[in-house]
C-alpha cells in the first residue's frame, strides 16, 4: 500500500523547498557547517560541549542516519535543526534557508518526531492532530482525511482517533506522533529515535512506514537511532556521533568495507561502531535501562 | 492567505485546544466551579454576618472579580508550565507561528473562560443573597472588566516567562506574584487600610483600579464617565504591559533556546 496525501496548504508551503533550477537542485536539504553547542550545567562548572564542530550535508530525498550512544549529542543536533536551540558557532541551512535569519521559513519546511510522543494525553489523536493542523495553517477537513489515511497505514483504525491518547499503548502513541509530523508534509523530517522503547511489532510497523515514505514521498529524513539494524535497513548514509563529534560517515556498505579493510574486523555496523566509539551500543542500552528506572522510581 | 489571517487561525488553535481540554477534564472543571462558588459564598457571608449590606456587596464583588482576574492571570502565566508538564512545549515552540499568536490565543481563551466561569458564580451569588442591583451601572462594571482584562493580560505575559526561564521554580514564582496582586489590590478591603508604602505599591496594580471602578459602578451606580481617573491608568498599563510582555517573552524564549530550557522536564 502506498501513501497518498492530499496536499493543501502544506504543499504550497513545501514549494519553498522545491528546486526551481539546476542551481537550486544543488542546494542540499540540510547543511550543517562547523556547528558547536555548549551547555552550562550548574553554576561553577565548565560548559559541556554537546556538539563539537559538526559538519554534514544531506541531499534531497535522502535518509540520513545518525548513530550514537546516550549523551553523544544526537538529540541536541536534532534540536538545533528544529530551531529549539540556538547555535553557539557555525551555520545551519535547510533547503538554503539560514536557520538564524529565516527561522520561520525553516519551521515551515521541517517537522520532528521525538523519542517521547509529546501530546496532550487527555485529548484524542484527532484533537491533537487538529491542533497541529491549525498551527501549520492546514484546512481541518483536508487534514482529517490525510490524518486518517496516514493513521490507517500505520494500523490505527478510524474508531480509535476519538478516544483519549492516554488509553493507547506507547507504540500507538508514537505512530500518532509520526502521523502528526507527516500531516504537515515536511520537506525535512527529523526522526529522533522514533522506535526507541517500542515493542518489536510496532518497531517493524514504523520502520516499514519509513521505507514506504522513501518510496512514495519526497521528504528528506534525518533519523537518529540506537539500533544498528534499523540504521542499516533504512539509512542511505550514516554518521556516527561520539562525544559531540562525527567520527565517521558513509553508506552502510562503505562503513562495513572500511572497518574490514582497515581493521580486519567483521564487516558489520557493530564493528564499525565499536571501532570508532570504543564502546558497544549493547552496553549503552543496558545503561539506559538503569538510567530510566532510577528517575522513574523516584517520581513514583 | 494573508499573514494576519494565518496568525489569527494559529491563535484559534490555542482556544480550540484549551476548550477540548476543558471538555476532557470536565470533572476538574466542575470541581473548580464548586470551589469558586463555595469560596465566594464563604467570603460574602462575612458581610451578612455583620448585617452590613454594603460590606456584603463589597466582599461579593471582590470575591467574584478576583476570581475572574485570577483565572485570566493564571491561565496565561501557566501556559508554558502547562505545556512543559504535558511535554508539548517543544512541539508548540517549533511550529511556524509568531509568538504573539500563541499569546493572543491563550489570552482570548483566558478571557472567554473567565467570563463564563465568573458569570456562573455571579448568578449563583445574586440568587443566594437576593441582591437588589436596580441602581447598579452595569456599563461601568463591564468597562472596568474589559479594560482591566487587558492590563492583567499584560502582567500574565510577563509572568509566563518565569516558567520559561526557571524550569523548576517558575510556577511557584507566578503563584507568589498572583498572591501579591491579591494583597496589594484591595480585593476585600479598601487600600486605605494598608500601610502607606503598600498604598503606593497598590497604585501600580491594575486590580486596584478595576475593583474600585466595578464597586463604584455596581454599588453606587456611578457612570463610567465620572470614573475616568480610574480608567486611564488601566489603559496606560495595558498599552505598556502587553507589548512589553510580548517583547519580554521573546527575550526569555531566546534565553531558553540558548540554555536548552525548552526540553521536557518531569
Amino acid at each position: 500500500m502506498t501513501i497518498t496525501l492530499e496536499r493543501g496548504a502544506a504543499s504550497r508551503r513545501a514549494h519553498a523547498a522545491e528546486p526551481r533550477s539546476e542551481q537550486d537542485a544543488a542546494v542540499p536539504a540540510l547543511l550543517v557547517d562547523h556547528v558547536t553547542k555548549r551547555f552550562v550545567v550548574g553554576r561553577k562548572r565548565r560548559p559541556v560541549l554537546a556538539i563539537n564542530d559538526v559538519s554534514l550535508r544531506i541531499e534531497r530525498s535522502e535518509i540520513y542516519g545518525v548513530l550514537g550512544a546516550n549523551g553523544s549529542g544526537k538529540s541536541t543536533l536534532i534540536r538545533l535543526v528544529s530551531t529549539l536551540l540556538t547555535l553557539d558557532e557555525g551555520r545551519v541551512e535547510v533547503f538554503g534557508h539560514d536557520i538564524r535569519r529565516e527561522e520561520m521559513a525553516v519551521k515551515r519546511l521541517i517537522n520532528r518526531v521525538s523519542v517521547d510522543a509529546a501530546f496532550f494525553k487527555k485529548l484524542s489523536p484527532w484533537e491533537n492532530l487538529l491542533y497541529a493542523a491549525r498551527l501549520y495553517g492546514l484546512d481541518p477537513g483536508g487534514a482529517r482525511r490525510d490524518a486518517l489515511s496516514i493513521l490507517g497505514r500505520l494500523g490505527i483504525a478510524e474508531s480509535r482517533v476519538g478516544r483519549p491518547l492516554e488509553q493507547m499503548s506507547r507504540g500507538m502513541q508514537q505512530k500518532v506522533a509520526i502521523a502528526r509530523a507527516l500531516l504537515t508534509s515536511p520537506s525535512l523530517l527529523l526522526l529522533d529515535e522514533p522506535t526507541t522503547g517500542l515493542d518489536p511489532r510496532s518497531k517493524l510497523d514504523v520502520q516499514s512506514f519509513i521505507e514506504d515514505l522513501r518510496a512514495t514521498h519526497d521528504a528528506t529524513i534525518v533519523l537518529t537511532t540506537h539500533d544498528l539494524d534499523e540504521a542499516d535497513r533504512l539509512a542511505d548514509r550514516i554518521a556516527i556521533l561520539n562525544e559531540g563529534r562525527i567520527v565517521v560517515e558513509g553508506t552502510p556498505a562503505e562503513l562495513r568495507q572500511k572497518v574490514a579493510a582497515e581493521h580486519g574486523l567483521a564487516p558489520t555496523l557493530h564493528s564499525v561502531f565499536m571501532t570508532y566509539t570504543g564502546r558497544s551500543l549493547d552496553n549503552d542500552s543496558e545503561e539506559e535501562e538503569h538510567d530510566e528506572e532510577g528517575p522513574a522510581k523516584a517520581r513514583e | 492567505m494573508t499573514l494576519m489571517a494565518r496568525e489569527l487561525k494559529a491563535s484559534f488553535a490555542f482556544i480550540e485546544r484549551n476548550l477540548n481540554l476543558n471538555k476532557r477534564y470536565w470533572g476538574w472543571e466542575l470541581a473548580w466551579l464548586v470551589y469558586g462558588v463555595a469560596g465566594a459564598l464563604s467570603i460574602t457571608l462575612i458581610g451578612k454576618d455583620q448585617q452590613n449590606a454594603r460590606l456584603l456587596i463589597t466582599l461579593m464583588i471582590g470575591a467574584i472579580f478576583w476570581n475572574y482576574l485570577g483565572i485570566v492571570f493564571e491561565i496565561i502565566s501557566d501556559t508554558i508550565a502547562w505545556e512543559r508538564w504535558e511535554g508539548t512545549l517543544e512541539y508548540t515552540m517549533m511550529a511556524p507561528i509568531r509568538r504573539y499568536s500563541m499569546l493572543v490565543g491563550t489570552a482570548l481563551y483566558a478571557v472567554l473562560y473567565g467570563l463564563i466561569y465568573t458569570t456562573f458564580v455571579l448568578i449563583v451569588l445574586a440568587l443566594f443573597f437576593g441582591l437588589d442591583l436596580s441602581h447598579a451601572d452595569f456599563a461601568t462594571g463591564a468597562t472596568f472588566m474589559l479594560v482591566g482584562s487587558f492590563s492583567f493580560v499584560g502582567i500574565g505575559f510577563m509572568a509566563a516567562i518565569l516558567p520559561l526561564i526557571y524550569v523548576e521554580r517558575g510556577s511557584q514564582m507566578t503563584f507568589v506574584l498572583q498572591s501579591l496582586l491579591l494583597l496589594f489590590s484591595g480585593v476585600y478591603y479598601s487600600i486605605d487600610v494598608l500601610p502607606e508604602w503598600m498604598q503606593v505599591v497598590a497604585h501600580f496594580s491594575p486590580g486596584t483600579y478595576i475593583l474600585d471602578g466595578v464597586r463604584r459602578g455596581l454599588i453606587d451606580g456611578v457612570p463610567v464617565s465620572a470614573l475616568l481617573q480610574d480608567v486611564w491608568p488601566l489603559v496606560v498599563m495595558a498599552v505598556i504591559l502587553i507589548p512589553l510582555g510580548v517583547w519580554a517573552f521573546g527575550v526569555a524564549e531566546r534565553y531558553a533556546k540558548r540554555t536548552g530550557k525548552l526540553k521536557r522536564v518531569g
